[in-house]
């Protein structure tokens, strides 16, 4: 998916449409009185150009500097003001890294914060070259800030060089900066904190040299960057937006509709508001919220509610039923072309071995660990918001006009979220304007802490499209893969958004974005998708359309080698003749791995037990991840007994934060291949909680897993998604590796795929 | 009537419904908001804290069941065995988004406090019912395997 389209497609959306951005390359900075040095979105327009960056479009009010990306305080600590919502995916102390780096801070004086959100200062690149939104997706957090963020602390450290050279009466260049203390040769030293309030009162020098890679001390430091939130994680007192407590504040918990797109029809509030503590009870756009004055009480409140739908424009299918609707739709005339080079049917045709398998691939909830929750407080003339934002500024513009208020208006403070995995996401801001539909409807009265239960985020929707895949391989005599036939169903996560506009000659590049044709070499390829019209509401999720693109890919690739009496890793590498950066990954995991030994696969060991190995590789997000995997399969249950990872995200800005991800993505992976499966039965979801939507536990962890990071020179590129795709391909062909079995439908159950001949 | 407890070495009155469960009120009416809601099921773990020492799942446990005893939340974790988890968890970096985390610290002290040399089955059996998202389960091992190093086998339970 190219990520730059968001920012157009949005431009014309009547929320943002409305807050008027104008656009200036520009430089500022300045100093706020008695704080010491600032620095706001400080990259000149020259500067801009030369480190590569088209346009960086970056104004404020003018006059306006209280919105800053690094601060120097007295007190000596530097604080990176972080745009991107920090979501266990590292970025409190990605960004500060590649600030201190340049700015040759010491680690322990970094601290980071949440910017407020602010457009074009705080807006991604990655998602337009204006900056005219702000918003943390797409594992671009660290790709978009890379630049932007070094001159600020180039900036920063030129400048604080100059303070000390006018105090100690020294040319400038004479001045060394080591580890946070800025030194002359003559033995005079001064910390950040001491020149801070002098720095901030020069002008900005017209230039700064960046450092070379080859200099850096912090970035890329295996030891030097712990984690600039492990103590407040580690002993309760990082504040998510569950835990804020406002004076006079309320709980609310919203009935929703038992069946997606049904409406309120009636409401019989009397037994919920005779619940002791409940307060209010109200009809917001997507529910009745019970407001009490605590959890407890809103939820016996709620329980207590009753509500008739109006179910005529309800989903009503289940999902067997979709599936088949999807078999039928499958590259029938409603198919529209992704991809269409040489002939693929007249190939197949001649091809001397042709596969034909069928995918299928769930519905699937985020469930962060934090359900969804916002705090909102509403005035005649504000409205403030506490939240994860995943959005910021579309979350603003989305509360400005739930409160009815301007998008000036409305004040976001970002905290940090207890996971989110793409689920605060959404161009509805749904969760957020709820908690400002539920203050208005309350006439602002009081703040409103509006919480999910387990039980909401799992019936509650938006998740990963339910998607099918019908692929035809056709190999030519000696095995190579000659032609490639693939039809994708499932529904648009872009159509019917504010982002439609990223829709491109009718394919939502969401839905078959990592495609076989897209990454292998084959000279005769037809690829389709239809898009499916289900009233599921849908979302992208960990990943996106590489969830099952992956899949499909390095499955039949896995297969096709097999057909063609190869060995997986060499037969992909034949076919990756164009895509260097893979194949320098693929052979990594499988060196590491010990691939060239011999792996006793499918011997049966102790109790019937048999062993298996595989291998899967894939770009996403422009990184490169592959897995090779152990697994060992007994009684209809498969154990993941080892990973050895190789991933090239560019330079590995912070490595134990990177090797973090990987460890986090091949969990989320594997929670989604083993178990993963939200169903629909008459159109209501039959999980709800933990015990029917189960995930990854310790015991179930690979107790192996080794992570090697490619040694780059190359800005960074994602980390939080792309270990994602290639884990539940690895696993599969390792099952097939050990028992024959072919997997084609997730989550993985053994006895059906054994039952199934494919 | 009000309930009678103990919280963090803390003698605590509350006049709440009697079923309701500890979690809220220690969140929402003692304002101790360490103590994560995750699932509201026993099926998660977030919610984990100590009651008379033993890990305990405040999400299902009603305030009528606690009182007169003594609760201890991440905020009062104050054991030898608790303070070496911190410590291996801030060394190892385990926390990702973090959410689950106090959770995870509860139910490890806890473990360590009646098995200071826990094996990996061990950790399975106490630390299954812990869930995380981000999967920080590899370091979440590592971290008590660490923490029971640092810590001499007599001191865990002090
Ligand atoms: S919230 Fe209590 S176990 Fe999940
Ligand atoms: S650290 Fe995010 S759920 Fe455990």
């Amino acid at each position: 998916m190219d990520l730059r389209n968001i920012e157009d497609s949005l431009a014309t959306w009547p929320p943002l449409a409305r807050l008027g951005i104008t656009r200036r390359a520009f430089l500022r900075f300045t100093t706020i009185a008695g704080s010491g040095l600032t620095l706001g979105a400080i990259i000149p327009a020259s500067a801009a150009k030369k480190s590569g960056l088209t346009v960086l479009g970056i104004e404020g009010t003018p006059g306006d500097f209280s919105t800053p990306f690094v601060r120097i305080d007295p007190d000596n600590t530097v604080t990176v003001i972080c745009k991107h919502v920090e979501a266990g995916q590292g970025v409190w102390t990605g960004l500060p890294a590649v600030v201190a780096e340049e700015l040759d801070a010491s680690w322990g004086q970094m601290r980071a914060e949440s910017s407020p959100a602010k457009v074009p200062t705080y807006g991604n690149f990655a998602f337009g070259p204006k900056g005219n939104v702000q918003g943390t997706g797409g594992s671009t957090s660290m790709a978009n800030s890379w630049d932007q963020l070094r001159h600020a602390g180039a900036y920063a450290r030129a400048m604080l060089v100059q303070a000390a050279a006018n105090r100690w009466k020294v040319p400038a260049s004479e001045i060394t900066v080591s580890d946070g203390v800025v030194s002359h040769k003559s033995g005079k030293k001064a910390t950040f904190g001491e020149l801070a309030a002098a720095a901030g009162k020069l002008s900005l020098p017209a230039e700064v040299k960046l450092k070379d890679p080859s200099q850096f001390k912090l970035i890329g430091s295996e030891k030097k960057l712990p984690r600039l939130d492990s103590h407040s994680k580690s002993t309760g007192t990082q504040q998510f937006a569950i835990d804020v407590m406002l004076p006079d504040m309320m709980t609310a918990l919203v009935l929703r509709p038992p069946r997606f797109g049904a409406k309120v029809q009636s409401i019989d509030s009397a037994a919920a508001k005779a619940v002791p503590g409940v307060v209010d009870v109200v009809q917001i756009p997507r529910g009745v919220a019970v407001v009490a004055r605590d959890t407890w009480a809103a939820k016996k409140g709620r329980e207590a509610l009753k509500v008739s739908w109006d179910e005529s424009g309800a989903e009503k299918r289940g999902t067997d039923a979709i599936f088949k609707e999807y078999r039928q739709l499958s590259g029938g005339a409603e198919a529209v072309k992704v991809e269409n080079r040489g002939d693929a049917d007249a190939t197949l045709k001649k091809a001397a071995k042709v596969i034909d398998v069928e995918f299928e691939f769930p519905y699937l909830a985020h469930a962060p660990m934090e359900p969804l929750t916002a705090v909102a407080r509403l005035s005649a003339d504000k409205c403030e918001v506490w939240a994860g934002c995943q959005f910021h500024t579309i979350d603003q513009a989305n509360a400005a006009q739930a409160s009815g208020l301007k998008p000036e208006q409305v004040v976001i403070y970002t905290l940090a979220a207890g996971g989110t995995f793409g689920r605060r996401a959404n161009a509805e801001s749904d969760y957020i304007v709820e908690a400002v539909s539920i203050a208005k409807a309350t006439g602002g009265k009081y703040p409103v802490r509006l919480i999910w239960t387990r039980e909401d985020d799992i019936t509650g929707g938006r998740y990963r499209p339910a998607t099918y895949h019908h692929v035809i391989a056709g190999l030519s005599q000696d095995g190579k893969l000659i032609a490639l036939k693939q039809d994708v169903v499932n529904q648009s996560i872009m159509a019917g958004t504010p982002m439609a506009g990223m829709i491109k000659d009718g394919v939502d590049p969401t839905s078959v974005e990592g495609g076989t044709a897209e990454q292998y070499d084959v000279e005769n390829a037809h690829v389709t998708w239809t898009q499916a019209k289900v009233g599921v509401p849908i979302l992208w999720w960990r990943s996106v359309g590489h969830t099952h693109t992956a899949f499909v890919k390095e499955v039949l690739i896995d297969e096709l080698a097999e057909a063609a009496g190869k060995d997986p890793v060499a037969y992909r590498l034949s076919l990756l003749e164009k895509h260097p950066r893979q194949a320098a990954v693929l052979k990594l995991a499988a060196e590491k791995a010990g691939w060239d030994k011999p792996f006793a696969n499918g011997q049966a060991g102790p109790k019937g037990a048999r062993r298996g190995r595989g291998i899967a590789v894939h770009e996403s997000f422009n990184s490169v991840v592959a897995h090779a995997v152990e697994v060992t399969v007994n009684d209809g249950t498969i154990k993941v007994d080892r990973v050895v990872t190789a991933v090239d995200c560019g330079i590995a800005v912070t490595p134990d934060v990177v090797r973090a991800q990987m460890q986090s993505c091949i969990g989320y992976g594997l929670s989604a291949a083993l178990y993963g499966k939200i169903s629909l039965t008459d159109g209501r979801v039959d999980q709800t909680n933990f015990h029917q939507y189960r995930v990854l536990r310790i015991n179930e962890m690979p107790p192996v897993i080794e992570i090697h990071i490619l040694p780059s020179t190359n800005p960074p590129t994602g980390v939080g998604e792309p270990g994602t795709p290639p884990i539940a391909p690895a696993v599969a062909n390792a099952v097939r590796a050990a028992t024959g079995i072919k997997l084609h439908k997730l989550p993985f159950d053994l006895a059906a795929a054994k039952a199934t001949k494919t | 009537m009000a309930i009678k407890l103990t919280v963090n070495n803390q003698p605590q009155e509350l006049d709440v419904d009697p079923e309701m469960p500890l979690l809220w009120a220690i969140r929402d009416h003692l304002r101790l908001t360490g103590t994560k809601f995750g699932c509201g099921m026993a099926l998660c773990g977030a919610c984990t804290v100590h009651i008379d020492g033993q890990p305990t799942r405040s999400c299902v446990t009603p305030i009528s069941a606690v009182a007169g005893k003594s609760v201890t939340t991440i905020e009062g974790l104050s054991s030898v065995a608790g303070k070496a988890v911190q410590t291996a968890w801030v060394g190892l970096d385990v926390p990702q988004c973090g959410y689950c985390q106090s959770g995870q610290v509860m139910s490890a002290s806890a473990l360590l406090a009646r098995n200071s040399k826990p094996t990996d089955a061990d950790i399975d059996a106490a630390m299954a019912g812990n869930i995380c998202r981000c999967a920080t389960y590899a370091r979440i091992r590592a971290a008590i395997h660490q923490a029971a190093d640092s810590l001499p086998a007599s001191q865990a339970k002090s």
